[in-house]
């Protein structure tokens, strides 16, 4: 007889995820901090692939996938769908890479914050397109090399800063924005479950490395993630009804470039780049009162 | 009750009268009195449905998947540039399986832009896998919009009700609006096979590796199929309740003319007319309209235009490169069949150019033509065109 | 075995019945002398497939040897040894 194993995770194993995979971290740990009372609703991307090769699936949770660009709006009318039947007590929740959430995704998502729907929304953020093979996305962070912004004679790498998601959602008035990262898994559950807990719009951006994608062995996802928000590159924080909060400040910032350099994506990097880095770190650093 | 409303209105009654959970639908000409009419009747009480101000055409039908996911009724509507802006929504629907209804205003493709009707967006999506009926009225569309929820809802497939924009969406008409008891006995309740529901977890929207996805992609063919069969148990139903009946074809005078006319909508009521005045005068023509384009009725077809010498068709959509897509449908339905009538495709009312007594006799006589030459010249023909502005001399 | 309509999968979790431990070329070993309890290597296990006990128990049918484990562990209780096959 099979027996079941981790028969409480939410996510099973035998996902296809890559071996060290910050983002499928990040799942399990959502559902874990959400407990089953949900309804899964998942963008195109890695996490939608690697769990549902048909006729097999790792969720344990009702769980539907729609399109690329529409988790926000099929998540939308879950909520619309449970509230006309009066059915209570269950959360719709949109989870969407970056891809799915700040380019094409974005206008699903605005009109949903808009609409004032009860719903969480989790964007797992690996800083590119990475199920179609590392495109950049609006959130590739500057100077990253992506298979579309790659390093050549005219160009080095993104040329221009990540888009600033919770920001834009704050400014949506959503009850509640965050920033979390697989480094720090408490923070980021106890976020989901704060989100979760608000009846309205609530957002959760959680900073996940993509193993492949960053070129980083698959043993160093979470050192890289913590060097995130030790360096700064990545702030956690949460804006609850307008007012921000930093949920973590770093005692000593490190240069960015401890961060920079463990990842091959940033390799080619000349000093005088990462010093430009630098800068735009201290410049958000400086907003963030780091 | 009998009441004036144009295709809009009846939509919205339509929908009201379903009992609809969600409506997610987003404005646009000629479609916008059903999105009003449906707020309105929100806002007084009088549906108690989730109405969602959606950002666009594609997070309309979105949501109504979401919604229909956990066992809602859901609808939307839409019209040309919003039917193709959730185009690829449409086919998920009918992947998933959810039995979502929406109506369609027909009207024409940018560009240039048009608001006027043609059959252009409804054709379009020909190929989507939800069925596609076509109304010749007011009283169709709220008759047609009530039997497509009880279809869509037993084959587990989505389902579109399509009426001609401004001719019939912005016309009123004396329509016939059933009680709400009476249409409650027709339409019970929603009762999905499956949903999501944190009881019984599933997933939906795997992704079809190839090992499988030849399967449900036949699977959904089937259900096109056995579409038919439901269209006519749902349309015999209907009658039951309410003593309308519409077939999934219609003929009017045609079982002993040599000549025939065919099309859908609301050139029917116009070409009915004509083939009215022409029996008048003893001379034998005859209609055959299509009602549910998909499934396409093939058998129906066959033995309604078989025996004919010549059939017109009048539509008003093209596949450009090719024909008409009622002629290619309707022209592939008798390949292998003995007994084929000539056929001449017209092209016409092309963004909302009036299809007139004229044109239709113009039609009648090329088809008389051929059926008397036993050869058809010229196979698609443009009806209405101003042939001088495009250099064609005559 | 007659497929349900729309690819819908009713078996929760069945993914399970996939054992991706046969990717992997290391395997984490747990020294239990050294292992605390402390379930950090649990909580960072993306599978997840080593338990939160004292000592860790890896499920080798799933674990794909990432080597998180053995990285975050504050006591350094994990070692990633080359697999030896058959």
């Amino acid at each position: 007889m099979m027996e079941k194993p981790f028969e409480e995770t939410l996510v099973a194993p035998g996902h296809r995820a890559c071996a060290g995979c910050g983002c499928i971290l990040a799942m399990r740990l959502a559902l874990q901090a959400l407990g089953k009372n949900v309804i899964v609703s998942m963008a195109t991307g890695c996490m939608e692939v690697v769990t549902t090769p048909y006729p097999e699936t790792a969720w344990r949770v009702p769980w539907i996938h729609a399109a690329f660009e529409n988790a926000a709006a099929v998540a939308s009318g879950v909520e619309a769908g449970l509230k006309s039947l009066g059915k209570s007590g269950v959360k719709s929740v949109a989870i969407a890479g970056d891809g799915g959430t700040a380019d094409i995704g974005l206008q699903a998502l605005s009109g949903a914050i808009e609409r004032g729907h009860d719903f969480l929304y989790i964007c797992y953020d690996n800083e590119a397109y990475m199920n179609t093979g590392v495109q950049r996305s609006g959130a590739t962070p500057f100077g990253a090399w992506t298979t579309t912004t790659p390093i050549g004679k005219v160009k080095r790498g993104e040329d221009r800063p990540k888009k600033d998601l919770p920001a834009i959602i704050a400014a949506h008035g959503a009850p509640y924005v965050a920033t979390a990262s697989v480094a720090y898994p408490v923070d980021y559950m106890n976020k989901l479950k704060k989100a979760a807990a608000i009846q309205g719009p609530t957002y959760v951006q959680v900073h996940a490395p993509c193993t492949p994608g960053w070129r980083i062995d698959n043993n160093k996802t979470i050192e890289v993630a913590r060097l995130a928000v030790l360096t700064g590159a990545w702030i956690l924080y949460e804006v609850e009804n307008g007012k921000l909060n930093v949920t973590l400040k770093p005692p000593k910032r490190r240069p960015v470039a401890d961060y920079l350099k463990m990842q091959g994506r940033f390799k080619h990097l000349t000093e005088a780049e990462i010093a430009e880095i630098q800068r735009m770190v201290d410049e958000q650093c400086k907003r963030f009162g780091l | 009750m009998r009441q004036m409303l144009n295709g809009d209105e009846a939509a919205a009654i339509a929908a009201k009268l379903a009992r609809v959970n969600v409506v997610s639908a987003y404005p646009i000409t000629p479609q916008t009195i059903v999105v009003e009419r449906l707020s309105e009747f929100v806002a007084n009480g009088e549906l108690g449905a989730e109405f969602m101000k959606v950002e666009s055409e594609h997070s309309a039908l979105s949501a109504c998947i979401g919604a229909s996911a956990v066992g809602a009724r859901a609808f939307t509507a839409t019209s040309s540039q919003g039917l193709m802006l959730m185009s690829e929504m449409l086919f998920v629907a009918s992947g998933l399986r959810l039995p979502i209804v929406m109506v369609n205003a027909n009207r024409s493709l940018s560009a240039p832009l048009s608001i006027w009707c043609d059959w252009g967006d409804s054709m379009a999506v020909r190929d989507c896998g939800w069925v596609q009926l076509q109304c010749e009225s007011n009283q169709e569309v709220l008759d047609s919009t009530l039997q497509a929820f009880l279809v869509a809802e037993s084959l587990s497939l989505p389902a579109m009700v399509c009426f001609d924009g401004y001719i019939l969406s912005h016309t009123a008409e004396p329509v016939d609006v059933p009680g709400q008891a009476e249409v409650d006995r027709f339409l019970p309740p929603y009762r999905p096979k499956y949903k999501l529901d944190p009881e019984k977890p599933a997933t939906m929207g795997a992704m079809g590796v190839p090992e499988y996805y030849e399967e449900f992609k036949f699977m959904q063919q089937a259900a096109m199929q056995a579409a038919k069969e439901e269209l006519v148990k749902a349309d015999n139903e209907f009658a039951k309740h309410f003593g309308r009946k519409y077939g999934l074809i219609e003929k009017y005078h045609s079982d002993d003319a040599d000549v025939l006319l065919l099309t859908m909508g609301s050139l029917s009521s116009s070409v009915k007319e004509i083939i009215d005045r022409y029996r008048r005068r003893g001379e034998k023509v005859g209609l055959v309209k299509v009602r549910a384009f998909r499934p396409l009725p093939v058998d129906e077809l066959i033995e309604a235009l078989g025996h004919a010498k010549a059939v017109a068709i009048l539509e008003k959509d093209v596949s450009f490169g090719s024909a008409g897509a009622l002629f290619l449908d309707t022209a592939a339905s008798f390949i292998n069949v003995d007994k084929a009538p000539l056929m001449i495709d017209f092209i016409c009312g092309m963004g909302g150019r009036d299809v007139d007594s004229l044109h239709i006799k113009e039609a009648l006589r090329a088809a008389a033509k051929a059926a008397k030459a036993g050869e058809v010249k010229k196979i698609v023909r443009w009806l209405g065109l101003r042939e001088k502005l495009v250099g064609l001399e005559e | 075995m007659k497929l349900p309509p729309g690819a819908i999968i009713t078996e929760p979790g069945n993914s399970a019945n996939y054992e991706t431990g046969g990717w992997r070329s290391r395997k984490p070993e747990v020294d239990a002398a050294k292992c605390t309890g402390c379930g950090l290597c649990s909580m960072y296990c993306p599978e997840p497939c080593i338990s939160k006990s004292k000592p860790a128990v890896v499920n080798y049918r799933y674990c794909k040897g990432c080597g998180i484990c053995a990285a975050e562990c504050p006591f350094h209780a994990i070692t990633m040894v080359e697999e030896e096959r058959t």
